[in-house]
């Protein structure tokens, strides 16, 4: 089974590198966006084909390593 | 003062570490890679030193936060040893749980090497009691995530306990503005555990020891240590 993990950051958090996107993306004459936030993608392929126990071992790796739940979010998306 | 230094591939200040604890000691510290389970026998102090651990993928000490040696490291600082994160050591440190709070992209997106001014915040710890209390000294930063964040209630707790090791600073010790150097959340370099054994901090104390390095501010974080793990003993 495929599985997708969207990490971003948690409102309120500064998020710099979105910040110097936005400016590129104004720079290059791209209009109507109205902000930026930078995240992350993980393709994760997983032994098991059972969706509970996906379920399980992705949010034990998000919550261990993935993700820094101080200031990130996390989404686990089964395909 | 028998002192550990970790080691994770991509480091490169573990050797500053040793120089700096060994020139206040005396004592050679051990290096210790991070896949041991455990500390040499009598660790007085550990040293998370600066660097690149695994080229900081994922975020700036993530993995390296979660290595087998860590487990020890926690087991260490439970038992009231100390700890101490400089740089990469720090976001270790964080990433690990042993430290509140994370440490972000710097405020102008840059890698910002310079000398830096800081002001010890308080000079009754392991780490600070050769300095006094409001003391500014002069040591250098090398870092392109050191923007120190915590959310609102941490940083209450951080101020209200007294757990701001260090703040940013001018010369004159006057903390804000452009002595902020990398954005951090109210001016914070460094920061102590609950039980202020552990100690996280960006500047490098480790590389002002020495005249012919541009000054010897950093030597008295490296004395203080040798005299609390001497009184300790």
């Amino acid at each position: 089974m495929k599985a997708r993990v969207t990490v971003t950051l948690k409102s309120g958090v500064l998020d710099p590198q979105g910040k110097a996107i936005e400016g590129a993306l104004r720079s290059l004459g791209i209009e109507g966006v109205d902000g930026v936030r930078q995240g992350k993608i993980f393709e994760i392929e997983l032994s098991s084909d059972d969706r509970a126990s996906a379920e399980a071992v992705l949010k034990e790796a998000c919550e261990r390593l993935l993700a820094n739940t101080v200031v990130e979010n996390y989404r686990v998306e089964l395909l | 003062m028998r002192a550990a230094v970790l080691l994770f591939p991509g480091l490169n200040r573990e050797n500053d570490a040793m120089r700096a604890l060994q020139q206040a000691s005396g004592v050679k510290p051990t290096l210790v890679w991070h896949a041991e389970h455990d500390l040499p026998a009598g660790t007085d102090v550990v040293v998370v030193p600066g660097g690149f651990s695994y080229g900081d993928y994922l975020r700036c000490g993530a993995i390296a936060g979660r290595a087998n040696i860590m487990n020890a490291v926690r087991a260490h600082a439970a038992r009231g040893g100390l700890v101490l994160g400089i740089c990469n050591g720090f976001q270790i440190l964080c990433e690990s749980g042993l430290l509140p709070g994370v440490l972000m992209r710097n405020r102008n997106l840059r890698f910002i090497c310079r000398m830096q001014h800081l002001r010890v915040e308080r000079a009754d710890t392991a780490f600070t009691n050769r300095y006094a209390p409001g003391q500014v000294i002069e040591v250098c930063v090398a870092h392109g995530e050191g923007n120190y964040t915590a959310d609102s209630q941490t940083l209450a707790r951080l101020e209200g306990e007294g757990r701001v090791a260090f703040r940013y600073c001018d010369a004159s010790g006057q903390v804000g503005g452009d002595a902020n150097c990398n954005g951090s959340m109210n001016d914070i370099a460094g920061v102590y555990s609950e039980k202020l054994n552990v100690l996280g901090m960006m500047p490098h104390p480790e590389n002002l020891i020495e005249t012919i390095m541009g000054g010897t501010d950093g030597r008295g974080l490296f004395d203080s240590l040798a005299s609390a793990a001497a009184k300790a003993a």
